[in-house]
């Protein structure tokens, strides 16, 4: 073991700890070795921003006069679910407004994050404990006594990318595909990404303390469709989706610079958000799955023309070769896009990064793994 | 040299013509597609910059395809992207064949080039956020 995790939090409170950015990392790596990078650098900055449909918010609201108990709900005409206690609401990102496809779960938590009012409006068959029968009201963000956001699965450990071999377009969750492998979309920050950094998930667990859209979060639990058991190349990256994290985070901390509401035309609406995590550099192993660059992550392309759990694969890819601009198949060149911004998502590394120079966020180790954790020594 | 853009929209059926063999022979216009969506039995775009010496010749090379059923407009529509709201994720560019919305490779910001832009409209439909809107 190089460093410990208290070392690592001593240093930070204490202002003295190395802290960089995965590119930065890369760059220092690539100049002066893994082992003087592995020594010199104690924390590094990983993050994605991205569209993530597994999410959602819970809300408490105040309880009326005479009480309520809150049962058919909706939030900006949107249906949330109220089988809970009197006055707790869970809001799917995904679900949409019962006249407006385009309209969901997301743009209403997007809106009560900027600020703005929302009208709850909901009825109730009435009980002894809970007379009142129905209820409207305009509400904001303040007016809540809890309001979290908590998504069963954010921040996928690598995703495939997405190419059209029919003659139509489509429009999926992977954006618009041209016909006849007119061009060709994938998801995930690459090696930004922060579970592409810990493969292995050594130091993201249950537990730890995340950036998650603007506030600090948790990894409250494995995400839905948590898959270590991929196969995996030869730096450990899964082929293609594997593991996955469950997040939770005030959202009364989160801004709109990193929550926001998406329409895919014809898919639906989805959720893009911002995930950033501080991995330390515990010892050579930390610094070597650190390193890994867009090169070292290969995905599958497989062709979403086909409505079938079973699609082909097309080809496979690295990320470099995706972040390119364009790929070879079949002697065709087709341009790739990302879905996901790197844009964002160095904005994030920053935010983080600066964050724990200034002593603001220091790191927790896991309280309880991961499955398929080989944790740390 | 005159350029024009131009948009011609195709009733379904009418996309058998020969029309820029003889826009070329008969009336000496230099012709750059920019944009074709074709197929059979349905109804087809194309994005035309025509060129020449006079304006009076494009004219009436616009004139003959009216003749001939087409819809021709001028490309005077544009796009707006809004680029405040923009989170650069690039999904746009999945679809943008003129490379007018594109990625900068060393910032990963959306770069928007107007004069690039054909008015294809797909973008419109691919912005996850709609930020991108038809401008008249």
């Amino acid at each position: 073991m190089l460093k410990s995790l208290e070392e690592i939090n001593a240093k930070i409170c204490a202002g003295t700890a190395v802290t960089l950015t995965k590119n930065e990392f890369l760059s220092l790596a690539a100049q002066d070795g893994l082992n003087e990078a592995a020594a010199r650098v104690d924390v590094v900055t990983t993050a994605t921003f991205g569209a993530m449909c597994s999410s959602g918010a819970f809300f408490n609201f105040k309880h009326t006069d005479p009480p309520m108990k809150l049962k058919r709900v909706s939030l900006n005409d949107v249906p949330g679910y109220g089988g809970l206690a009197a006055m707790d609401v869970f809001l799917g990102a995904t679900e949409p407004a019962e006249d407006n496809p385009r309209y969901g779960g997301a743009h209403v938590i997007e809106a009560l994050v900027r600020g703005d009012s929302v009208r709850l409006k909901a009825d109730s068959s009435g009980t002894d404990c809970y007379p009142k029968e129905a209820l409207e009201a305009q509400f904001t963000l303040d007016d809540l006594n809890q309001a979290y956001l908590f998504n069963p699965r954010n921040g996928y450990q690598n995703y495939a990318a997405a190419i059209n071999g029919t003659d139509r377009i489509i429009y999926t969750y992977m954006g618009t595909l041209l016909p006849r492998y007119g061009n060709l979309t994938y998801s995930t920050s690459g090696s930004l990404s922060p579970l592409i950094n810990d493969p292995y998930y050594r130091t993201i667990g249950i537990g730890t303390r995340i950036w998650l859209a603007g506030a600090v979060g948790l990894v409250a639990w494995e995400g839905t469709q948590h898959n270590p058991t991929v196969a995996r190349n030869d730096r450990a990256i899964p082929f293609g989706a594997a593991g996955t994290m469950a997040v939770i985070g005030n959202l009364k901390d989160m801004s709109t610079d990193f929550l926001r509401a998406a329409y895919f035309h014809n898919y639906g609406v989805t959720l893009y958000i911002g995930i950033g995590v501080a991995i330390p550099v515990l010892d050579k192993e930390m610094a070597h799955y650190l390193a890994i660059t867009d090169d070292d992550i290969t995905t599958k392309v497989y062709d979403y023309g086909v409505a079938s759990r079973s699609r082909p694969v097309v080809a496979e890819v690295t990320y470099a070769q995706l972040r390119s601009g364009s790929v070879l198949i079949d002697g065709k060149t087709i341009a790739t896009a990302p879905l996901s911004s790197l844009f964002k998502a160095r904005e994030i590394m920053h935010l983080l990064k600066q964050q724990i120079q200034a002593g603001t966020f220091t790191l927790s180790a896991p309280i309880q793994p991961l499955p398929g954790s080989r944790g740390v020594e | 040299m005159v350029s024009r853009r131009v948009i011609i929209t195709f009733p379904a059926g009418k996309a058998v013509q020969p029309l820029t063999y003889y826009l070329v022979k008969d009336f000496d216009l230099v012709i750059n597609i920019l944009f074709a969506r074709i197929s059979p039995d349905e109804e087809g775009t194309l994005v035309l910059e025509i060129s020449n010496s006079q304006a009076t010749n494009i004219e009436k090379g616009i004139d003959f395809l009216r003749g001939k059923g087409l819809v021709v407009e001028n490309l005077a529509k544009a796009i707006n992207w809004d680029e405040a709201e923009c989170i650069h994720c690039g999904a746009c560019t999945a679809v943008c064949r003129s490379r007018a919305l594109s990625l900068d490779h060393s910032t990963w910001r959306l770069d928007f080039d107007q004069s690039k832009c054909i008015v294809c409209e797909l973008c419109i439909q691919s912005c996850p956020l709609g930020i991108i809107k038809e401008a008249f």
